[in-house]
C-alpha cells in the first residue's frame, strides 16, 4: 500500500468547499426529482380539509349567513363564521403593522373574495360542495377603489370598526380612511433648495399593485393533540418563530405548546410573511374537531387575497444645476394598503425603508412624505422580493434621474457618474438618515459600460432613430438597504430583528447547524454550510443545515428583506468562531502547547513554526473524549447576531430593447447585470438568485398587475392573465460583479436575493422610455404591456 | 379548484357515444383533450352531470387524404397536427398555427375537434377552418350532417352543434398547389390566447390574386370570416394599397371587447396588423419569393 500523499494547502482549501466555491445546490437533488416535502404533501391520519366562502362584493354589509344547506352536504362537518370565532377572540387578528384584520368577515365585507365562512369537510371536494351551499345575503355599499379619492370628505368609510380611532397603530391620522402619515428629511431646507434651483423636474410615477405569486400558494396543516395540548402547525411561513409567538399572544396557549414547522417552501417573495385567516381557521377548526385540518389556497385565492405588493402612487421631484448635479430630492407618496393594514415591515417603519430614496447619489438635502390609506381591496403591502419598500424608492429615483438627464440633455450614464456617492465618501450619511456602509459605484457602472460598448450602443441608437426605428437603452444604478436589522431600528411585534445560528460538531467531525431563518428556494442548505465550512475547516458536504422547525431551530426572525445572509449568515460565522475558540483550547491541551503557539490553517490548528498540527476532525473527537480540565465536553454553541447596521448592496444594469412600432412588442435584446453583494459565498447560487430576480423584474415591468374594476371586482387573478414569464419570454441575462465587502459583517457579505428585482424593474422601464425619449416622452407607466406601449406609439403617430 | 360530482363514461365506439348523447342530452359533455372543459369544471363554471370521454375511440383520430379532401379526425391532437407530413406538405397553416396554441403539454392532449367545437372565440382553429373553407361532420343517432365552418359559430360558446351531436371529423378541401397561407397571431405570452390573429389563404395567377380567404381570431364573439377583407385583395396585384385596404376591412369587421390583452382600439389595430402580416407572408409563399 502506497502512503497517501500529503494534500497541498490549495487542495485542502478546495476540499472544504467553503466561501467562494461555485457549488451545486444541495437541496436541488430533491426539488428537481419532485421529492420536496411541501405543505400540501403533508397528510396526517384523520385529516380534514377547509375551504372558504368568499365575498362576491368589494364593500357590503352582511345581512345574514345561512349554513344549514351546507351542513347537509355529505362530508361537511362544520361551517365556521365570525360568530363562532368571536367567543375565542379569534374573529379579528392583530396585524404586524399594529392594525387588526378580520379573520372571518364580521358584519361587513371589505374586499372581493374576503373570507366569510370556513367550511370543514372530510375532503376538498366536499368542502367546496359545502362552500357552494352557504348562502350570504349582502347589502351592497359604495366601494372605494381609487386611493386618490380615499381621503375625500365624502369617501365611503371602509373601516367602521376603527372609524373614530385617532390612530391605527402607526401614529396620528386625520380621516377614517387614513392609516398614517410618515415624514422624513428636512422639509424647509428641501423646499428652499427647490426654490433656488436652476432646474427642477417633477414626475408622477406609480408602482402598480402586483403580487409575489410564488409557485406554491399559501397553506397549512394544523394539528391539535388533545392528549398533550400541543398545537402543531405545518405551514408556508417565511418566519416560523414569529408565527409561534404571535399564535401564543393571540391564543392562551403556552409558546412551548406550539410547534410551527415550515417544510419545503415553494417560493415566498414576501407573500408568506403575513398571517392569514386560513391559518387561524385551520388551527381553530383543529382545536374544535380534534382532527388535523388542512387549508391550501387555490391560485385565485392566492392572487386575490393573500398579500400583494407595491401600490405606491408617487410624485417625485429633483432639483439640480444645469449640468445635472442633483441638489435636492422630494417625494410625496400615497400608499394603498387595501382594507386592513397588513403590510409587513419592521414596526417603526410605516413606509418601510423608503427613505433609501437617495439611491446611489450624493444628494445634499431631501424630504419624503408618505400617506397610507384604506381602500376596498385585498390587504397587504409586502416587500415582493425586496427589502421593505426599497424597490418603490429605487424605482422612483432611477426614473427621476433619467427624467433629469432628458431635461438637462446630459447622457443617462454620464448624469449618474456626476452624481454618485464617491468611494472615498463611505461610510456615507445620506440626507434621509441612513449610513451607507461601503460601495464603489463609478467602477461598477464603468465596467458595465465597457462590457456592452455603451458608446457604440448610443451610436447605433442614433442611426436607428434616424431610420424611424425604436431602440432604447436603460441604465439603472441602484443601491439597496437590506439585512433588517439593527434591533435599535427594527422590531416585529416587539421582537428585535436579530437572527441566530446553533452549531453542533459531531465526534467524527461532521456538523449540523440550525438557523432562525427559512429558505424558500434561496439555497440556504448550501450557502450557510459554506460559511461554516470555511470558518471550521470542515467540508461543506459534511455540514447539514436545518431551518423551519421551531421546536429545534434557535429563535430567529425569518427570511425576507435579503436578511438571511446579512443577519443569520453573520450569526453562523460568529457561532463557528466560538466553536473554533473552544477547539483551539482542546488542541492546545492535546498537543501540550499553549494556545498562543497555535495558528489556524484551513482545517487545523498548527503549532507555529513546526509540522505539528491537529485537524478539526481530530479535535472534534477529542471534544468528546479528551478535554482540558475545567472545560465542558462537546463542541456546540449558538450565536445571536444583532447587526450594527444594514448592508447596502448595489449594482449597475444596462438593458437594451427594440420595439416593434406597429404592435408595441418589446424585445429585450440584451440585459447586462453587474451586482456587488460584498463577499461572494457561492457564485453559482448568486447567479441563480440574479437570474430569478431579473425574471421577476421583467415580469413586473412588462405585465404583472393586480387590476380592479371600478366596482372592486378583481380582474385577471389567474395565471392565464397574471404574467408569469416562461423560459420563452424571459430574456437572456449576462451577469458580472465587483466585490466591495461589507465592513461590519463578519465575512463581508451583503445579501443578493433582492437586488435584481429592485434594480431590474427600473432598467426595463428606463430602456423602454428611452426608446421614445427623442419624441419628448419622459415617463410611461408600468406595466409596459403591448397594448400600453402601442398606445404611446399611436399617440405619437409612430405606427403609421 | 375542485370540480363537482359527475359520472364518467369511456365508450369504445362512436355509436356508444351517440347513444349516450341521445339519452343524456345537455346533461352530458364530450370530453376530448379536456384543456378547455376541465379548467371550467375546476372552477365549477361548468358542472356537467356526465362526461363522455372520447379518447379511447381510435376511429376519431388521425389525418388522411380522402379524394379531394384532407380529413382530420376530431380527437386528433395538436401535437399530431404538428407532426403530420401530410399537413406540413399540403396545409401548412394548421401545423404552424398549432405550434402557437398553448404549450407542448397542452398540445399533447388538446384536440382539433375540441378546438373547433368549443365555441370560444379565442380558439385558433375556427378562423383557420373558415379560411380553408372546411366542413364539420356532425353525427347523432338520427344521422349525419355537414356544416361549413363559416356557418357553424353563433356566439360565445354558442354553435349549431346540437346536444345529441358529436363532431366526428373535419373535412378540408385540399388546397391547390401554389396556394399561399399564413396564420399570424399576437399574444402576451406562451399559453395565451390571441390578442388578435389572422388566417389568410391566397392564390395568384398571372400576377393577380385569383382567390383569397381571410378570417380573424378573438376579435369578436366568434371567429370572423371577412369576405370584405378578401375582396380587397382579390383581382389586385396585392400591392401596398390592396393590403392596406384589406387591413382596413379586417379592422372594420373586428369588434373586440376590451380585456386585459388590450383596449378595443389596440385589439382592432392588431386585427389589421396581423391581417397585413399574414397577407404578406401568404403572398410570398404563393409566389415562392
Ligand atoms: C394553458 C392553455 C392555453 C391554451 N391556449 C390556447 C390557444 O392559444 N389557442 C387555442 O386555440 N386554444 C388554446 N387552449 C385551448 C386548447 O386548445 C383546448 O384544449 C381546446 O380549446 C379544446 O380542445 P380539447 O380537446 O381540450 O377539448 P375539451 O376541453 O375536451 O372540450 C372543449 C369543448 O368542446 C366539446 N367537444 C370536444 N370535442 C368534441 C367533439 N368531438 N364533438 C362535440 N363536442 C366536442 C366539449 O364537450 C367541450 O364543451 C389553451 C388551453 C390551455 C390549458
Amino acid at each position: 500500500m502506497s502512503e497517501a500523499r500529503e494534500l497541498t494547502l490549495e487542495e485542502r482549501e478546495a476540499s472544504i468547499g467553503g466561501i467562494g466555491t461555485a457549488r451545486k445546490r444541495k437541496e436541488d437533488a430533491r426539488f428537481i426529482r419532485g421529492q420536496g416535502n411541501y405543505v400540501d404533501d403533508i397528510k396526517l391520519p384523520g385529516m380534514l380539509h377547509g375551504d372558504f366562502v368568499r365575498s362576491a362584493h368589494a364593500h357590503a354589509l352582511i345581512k345574514s349567513i345561512s349554513t344549514e344547506a351546507a351542513l347537509e352536504v355529505p362530508g361537511v362537518l362544520a361551517v365556521v363564521t365570525a360568530k363562532d370565532l368571536e367567543p375565542l377572540g379569534l374573529h379579528w387578528m392583530p396585524t404586524l403593522a399594529g392594525d387588526k384584520a378580520a379573520v372571518l368577515a364580521d358584519k361587513k365585507v371589505h374586499f372581493q373574495n374576503q373570507e366569510i365562512a370556513f367550511v370543514v369537510a372530510t375532503d376538498r371536494y366536499a368542502a367546496m360542495d359545502g362552500v357552494q351551499k352557504v348562502e350570504v345575503e349582502y347589502e351592497a355599499l359604495p366601494p372605494l377603489i381609487d386611493p386618490t379619492t380615499a381621503l375625500d370628505d365624502d369617501a365611503p368609510i371602509i373601516r367602521d370598526d376603527v372609524a373614530s380611532n385617532d390612530e391605527v397603530g402607526q401614529g396620528p391620522r386625520h380621516h377614517p380612511n387614513h392609516i398614517f402619515e410618515w415624514n422624513v428629511g428636512d422639509k424647509e431646507a428641501t423646499d428652499a433648495a427647490f426654490a433656488a434651483a436652476e432646474i427642477t423636474i417633477r414626475e408622477k410615477i406609480a408602482y402598480p399593485r402586483c403580487h409575489p405569486s410564488p409557485l406554491e400558494t399559501c397553506g397549512c396543516v394544523a394539528s391539535m393533540d388533545a392528549t398533550n395540548g400541543k398545537l402543531t402547525v405545518y405551514g408556508t411561513f417565511q418566519a416560523p418563530h414569529v408565527v409561534r409567538t404571535v399564535v401564543s399572544l393571540i391564543t392562551s396557549l403556552a409558546e412551548s405548546n406550539i410547534r410551527i414547522v415550515s417544510p419545503d417552501i415553494g417560493g415566498g417573495f414576501g407573500n408568506k410573511v403575513g398571517a392569514y385567516p386560513g391559518y387561524i381557521c385551520a388551527a381553530a377548526a383543529s382545536i374544535v374537531t380534534g382532527h388535523p385540518v388542512k387549508w391550501i389556497e387555490s391560485r385565485i385565492d392566492n392572487l386575490s387575497t393573500t398579500a400583494f405588493a407595491r401600490d405606491y402612487h408617487m410624485v417625485g421631484e429633483l432639483a439640480a444645476d444645469k449640468d445635472g448635479k442633483i441638489l435636492a430630492v422630494r417625494a410625496e407618496v400615497l400608499a394603498d394598503h387595501g382594507a386592513f393594514n397588513t403590510h409587513a415591515q419592521p414596526m417603526k417603519w410605516p413606509a418601510g425603508l423608503f427613505n433609501i430614496l437617495t439611491g446611489s447619489y450624493d444628494i445634499p438635502v431631501g424630504h419624503v412624505s408618505v400617506n397610507g390609506v384604506y381602500t376596498n381591496k385585498a390587504p397587504g403591502g409586502v416587500a415582493y422580493r425586496c427589502s421593505f419598500r426599497v424597490t418603490e424608492a429605487a424605482y422612483l429615483i432611477e426614473r427621476l434621474v433619467d427624467v433629469l438627464a432628458q431635461q438637462t440633455e446630459v447622457d443617462k450614464a454620464e448624469i449618474r457618474l456626476r452624481n454618485f456617492v464617491q468611494p472615498a465618501q463611505f461610510p456615507y450619511k445620506s440626507c434621509l438618515g441612513w449610513e451607507y456602509d461601503s460601495g464603489d459605484y463609478p467602477t461598477a457602472l464603468k465596467k458595465v459600460m465597457a462590457a456592452v460598448d455603451y458608446a457604440g450602443l448610443r451610436k447605433e441608437q442614433a442611426a436607428k432613430r434616424a431610420a424611424g426605428e425604436l431602440m432604447g437603452i436603460g441604465v439603472s444604478t441602484f443601491t439597496e438597504i437590506v439585512g433588517a436589522g439593527p434591533v435599535r431600528n427594527c422590531d416585529i411585534v416587539g421582537l428585535g430583528m436579530f437572527d441566530s445560528c446553533e452549531i453542533r460538531v459531531h465526534p467524527t467531525g461532521s456538523v449540523i447547524a440550525r438557523l432562525g431563518t427559512k429558505s424558500q428556494g434561496q439555497g440556504h442548505e448550501t450557502t450557510f454550510a459554506q460559511i461554516i465550512a470555511t470558518e471550521l475547516g470542515i467540508p461543506s458536504d459534511n455540514i447539514v443545515i436545518e431551518e423551519g422547525d421551531t421546536d429545534t431551530a434557535p429563535y430567529g426572525l425569518g427570511t425576507y428583506g435579503s436578511r438571511s445572509t446579512p443577519v443569520a449568515g453573520a450569526a453562523a460565522a460568529r457561532a463557528a468562531r466560538k466553536i473554533r475558540e473552544k477547539a483551539k483550547q482542546i488542541a492546545a491541551h492535546v498537543l501540550e502547547v499553549s494556545e498562543q503557539d497555535l495558528e489556524w490553517e484551513v482545517d487545523r490548528f498548527k503549532v507555529a513554526g513546526s509540522d505539528v498540527s491537529m485537524t478539526m476532525k481530530a479535535i472534534a473527537m477529542a471534544a468528546y473524549s479528551n478535554v482540558p480540565e475545567g472545560l465542558e465536553h462537546g463542541l456546540e454553541t449558538a450565536a445571536y447576531y444583532d447587526p450594527p447596521n444594514f448592508t447596502y448592496p448595489f449594482g449597475a444594469y444596462i438593458c437594451v430593447v427594440d420595439i416593434d412600432r406597429f404592435t408595441g412588442d418589446v424585445k429585450v435584446r440584451r440585459f447586462y447585470a453587474l451586482d456587488d453583494c460584498g463577499t461572494r459565498i457561492n457564485p453559482m447560487v448568486i447567479d441563480g438568485q440574479i437570474h430569478g430576480g431579473l425574471a421577476e423584474a421583467f415580469a413586473i415591468a412588462m405585465g404583472q398587475e393586480i387590476i380592479y374594476d371600478e366596482t372592486g371586482n378583481i380582474l385577471g387573478a389567474s395565471l392565464m392573465d397574471y404574467f408569469l414569464p416562461s423560459a420563452v419570454e424571459t430574456p437572456t441575462w449576462e451577469t458580472d460583479f465587483t466585490v466591495t465587502p461589507c465592513p461590519h459583517h463578519p465575512i463581508g457579505a451583503k445579501g443578493i436575493g433582492e437586488s435584481p428585482n429592485v434594480g431590474g424593474v427600473p432598467a426595463f422601464s428606463n430602456a423602454i422610455i428611452d426608446a421614445f425619449a427623442h419624441h419628448g416622452v419622459r415617463h410611461m407607466s408600468m406595466p409596459h404591456t403591448q397594448s400600453k406601449v402601442w398606445q404611446t406609439l399611436n399617440e405619437l403617430g409612430l405606427n403609421k | 379548484m375542485t370540480p363537482g360530482v359527475f359520472e364518467y363514461h369511456r365508450p369504445k365506439a362512436v355509436d356508444e357515444v351517440l347513444a349516450l348523447l341521445g339519452q343524456l342530452g345537455d346533461d352530458a359533455k364530450v370530453l376530448a383533450g379536456g384543456h378547455s372543459l376541465v379548467p371550467m369544471m375546476k372552477l365549477r363554471l361548468a358542472e356537467p352531470a356526465h362526461l363522455i370521454d372520447i379518447n379511447a375511440i381510435d376511429a376519431l383520430r388521425g389525418i388522411r387524404q380522402d379524394g379531394a379532401a384532407i380529413i382530420i379526425g376530431a380527437a386528433t391532437t395538436q401535437a399530431e397536427v404538428i407532426a403530420s407530413d401530410l399537413l406540413v406538405a399540403k396545409c401548412s397553416i394548421l401545423p404552424e398555427a398549432a405550434a402557437q396554441i398553448a404549450d407542448p403539454q397542452v398540445r399533447n392532449c388538446a384536440t382539433v375537434g375540441g378546438n373547433c367545437a368549443n365555441g370560444d372565440p379565442g380558439n385558433d382553429d375556427p378562423a383557420i377552418m373558415m379560411a380553408l373553407d372546411a366542413s364539420y361532420v356532425l353525427r347523432s343517432q338520427g344521422g349525419e350532417r355537414q356544416v361549413a365552418a363559416r356557418d357553424f359559430y353563433e356566439g360565445v360558446y354558442a354553435t349549431v352543434l346540437a346536444d345529441n351531436e358529436l363532431l366526428t371529423e373535419i373535412r378540408i378541401p385540399t388546397p391547390a398547389a401554389g396556394v399561399g397561407m399564413s396564420y399570424q397571431k399576437i399574444k402576451r405570452k406562451v399559453g395565451d390566447y390571441a390578442i388578435a390573429a389572422a388566417a389568410v389563404t391566397l392564390a395568384m395567377a398571372d400576377g393577380r390574386c385569383a382567390d383569397a380567404a381571410i378570417a380573424l381570431t378573438n376579435v369578436g364573439d366568434t371567429a370572423l370570416f371577412s369576405s370584405a377583407a378578401a375582396d380587397a385583395i382579390k383581382g389586385t396585384s396585392v400591392d401596398a394599397a390592396a393590403i392596406d385596404a384589406a387591413a382596413q376591412a379586417a379592422m372594420a369587421a373586428a369588434a373586440p371587447a376590451e380585456d386585459l390583452r388590450g383596449t378595443v382600439a389596440y385589439r382592432t389595430a392588431m386585427a389589421g396588423q396581423m391581417t397585413r402580416r399574414a397577407i404578406v407572408q401568404a403572398l410570398s409563399r404563393a409566389t415562392g419569393s
